[in-house]
């Protein structure tokens, strides 16, 4: 890549310091004979907000389904428990905003507990007078909320957002990340957060990784300033989401 | 209230034109009642306590061959909806069975179950069974993914999965199918009700038209397309509930 005065410092792709929460080595994918994530190689310190970029279609969701699907090639190791929070349409409409919160409580929660622990969430999320409304009765960004405190109520270490806020209008989408970056402050999660918004991705992350179209593997890594969510006009940011978008070819 | 008194007016009008056609000798004799016979038959089959005896025995019949599909056709519908082999190896035949009038079933019913009310609820139930085992796997087998996604996240069971997830998700869907299946559970039971017993709406009508009482064939048409109304709303209610209303808002 070419250098230039205002690109910011490239990043190893291990985090420096601490042991990784998340290490994944040598990670590929196949659909049937179609190759979606080859070599891909990512560790995510404890604490920290890694955010994806790349093209749509490049990979992304299929990164994040890790969980749930076991990889063609390479291995993932992770230390605790992860949760997902989707683009829309996540919650159970059959349940309260309350009863979907309570959902996401670990199965291990005493009873006793668990009215204690809802009433909580409602309360960081601002959604108590909202408690007993269901999904389709809400705006997209509340439901994006009540998604975000169902998945933080599992009191799991590992926060995996998938395009959580695409489905959000522009306007939605500033105060959701503003509301994301709170509600961490308040209960810190490690985050890998998927996103196609280059925005988005110099805002809130700790370090962005730009994905390559279609087989997804780490083109680039870019660390930003400390303080999240950083103003667009905060220093290094612009030059970011340029070296992003020369990454991408959007240039 | 427009909803009420609109249906009550367009009844009138039609009892008004079946009335005055009656009196102006427009059907010929024989063939279609008055309404003051068809009023009278009303009469005397109400205070005779037959029509309240038949309608009883008729419902009863409706109940259990319909409580009795609903049982055993929704937990099929689960699995063939969320079982692709199960799906491949039966969908066929609950197709080829749904496509086979109920009356066609008549002469094993009689012979399988004999006289008096089994056969009859037989004959419901094979009118019922089918369809609500084919929508409640149409409703299962569309259920979105993310819902599966999120009960792997939340780490339930497949068996938690079923009944806290897939079984939630398509009740909307099974409102709608128990509607229609209920509203056809009580047109067949006058088919039902043809063969080996001597009680139900469905014998009113068989053993009114034996004896040529075309009043009392109409009287036993009205009660059964009252008390099919009636069915009709109390399940249209069960859409209001508010873990079934959210399918009816988005």
């Amino acid at each position: 890549m070419t250098a230039m005065a205002s690109t910011p410092p490239d990043a190893p792709t291990t985090a420096p310091t601490t042991a990784p929460i998340l290490a994944v080595s040598g990670l590929g994918f196949d659909y049937g004979s179609l190759t979606v994530i080859d070599a891909l190689d990512l560790e995510v310190a404890p604490g920290e907000l890694v955010v994806c970029v790349g093209p749509s279609g490049c990979g992304k969701t299929t990164l994040l389904a890790r969980g749930h699907l076991a990889p063609t090639r390479g291995t993932v190791a992770r230390r605790g428990q992860s949760r997902t929070i989707y683009q829309d349409g996540g919650l159970f409409p059959w349940l309260t905003v309350r009863q979907n919160i309570e959902r996401g409580l670990p199965l291990t929660t005493p009873p006793a507990q668990r009215s204690e622990k809802v009433a909580d969430w409602l309360a960081i999320t601002r959604l108590a007078e909202f408690a007993d409304h269901y999904a389709h009765q809400l705006s997209g960004g509340m439901r994006q909320r009540v998604e975000l405190a169902r998945a933080l109520a599992a009191e799991t270490d590992i926060l995996l957002l998938d395009e959580p806020f695409s489905a959000l209008d522009y306007q939605t989408r500033r105060r959701m990340r503003n509301e994301l970056v709170a509600t961490l402050a308040e209960r810190p999660r490690t985050v890998v957060f998927v996103t196609h918004d280059i925005e988005e991705a110099v805002q809130l992350g700790d370090r962005v990784v730009v994905l390559g179209a279609r087989p997804a593997n780490v083109r680039r890594v870019l660390t930003l300033p400390a303080g999240r969510p950083r103003s667009p006009a905060a220093p290094g940011v612009a030059e970011s989401e340029q070296a992003i978008m020369d990454e991408l070819g959007l240039a | 209230m427009r909803r009420f008194w609109l249906p009550a007016v367009t009844g009138f009008v039609l009892l008004a034109i079946w009335w005055i056609a009656s009196v102006a000798g427009a059907f010929p004799v024989g063939t279609v009642p008055a309404p003051d016979e068809v009023g009278r038959a009303f009469a005397d089959e109400l205070a005779s306590g037959r029509l309240l005896a038949d309608t009883i025995a008729s419902l009863f019949r409706v109940a259990w061959g319909f409580v009795t599909a609903v049982v055993a056709g929704v937990p099929l519908g689960l699995v063939i909806g969320r079982s692709l082999v199960t799906r491949e190896a039966l969908m066929p035949w609950v197709n080829f069975f749904r496509s086979l009038s109920p009356i066609a079933w008549i002469p094993f019913a009689i012979i399988w179950f004999g006289i008096g009310d089994p056969p009859a609820i037989f004959i419901i139930f094979l009118a019922t069974f089918f369809q609500i085992v084919l929508a409640t796997a149409a409703a299962a087998g569309s259920v979105p993914k993310v819902y599966y996604r999120v009960a792997l996240d939340l780490g339930l069971t497949p068996a938690q999965t079923l009944l806290h997830v897939t079984l939630p998700a398509i009740l909307p869907q099974l409102v709608i199918a128990l509607r229609v299946a209920i509203g056809v559970a009580w047109m067949v039971v006058v088919a039902a009700e043809m063969i080996a017993v001597r009680s139900g709406l469905g014998f009113l009508i068989i053993d009114a038209r034996n004896g040529l009482r075309m009043d009392l064939v109409v009287c036993g048409m009205i009660t059964i397309g009252a008390i099919g109304i009636g069915l009709d709303i109390a399940f249209s209610r069960l859409a209001k509930i508010p873990s079934v209303r959210w399918g009816f808002e988005r």
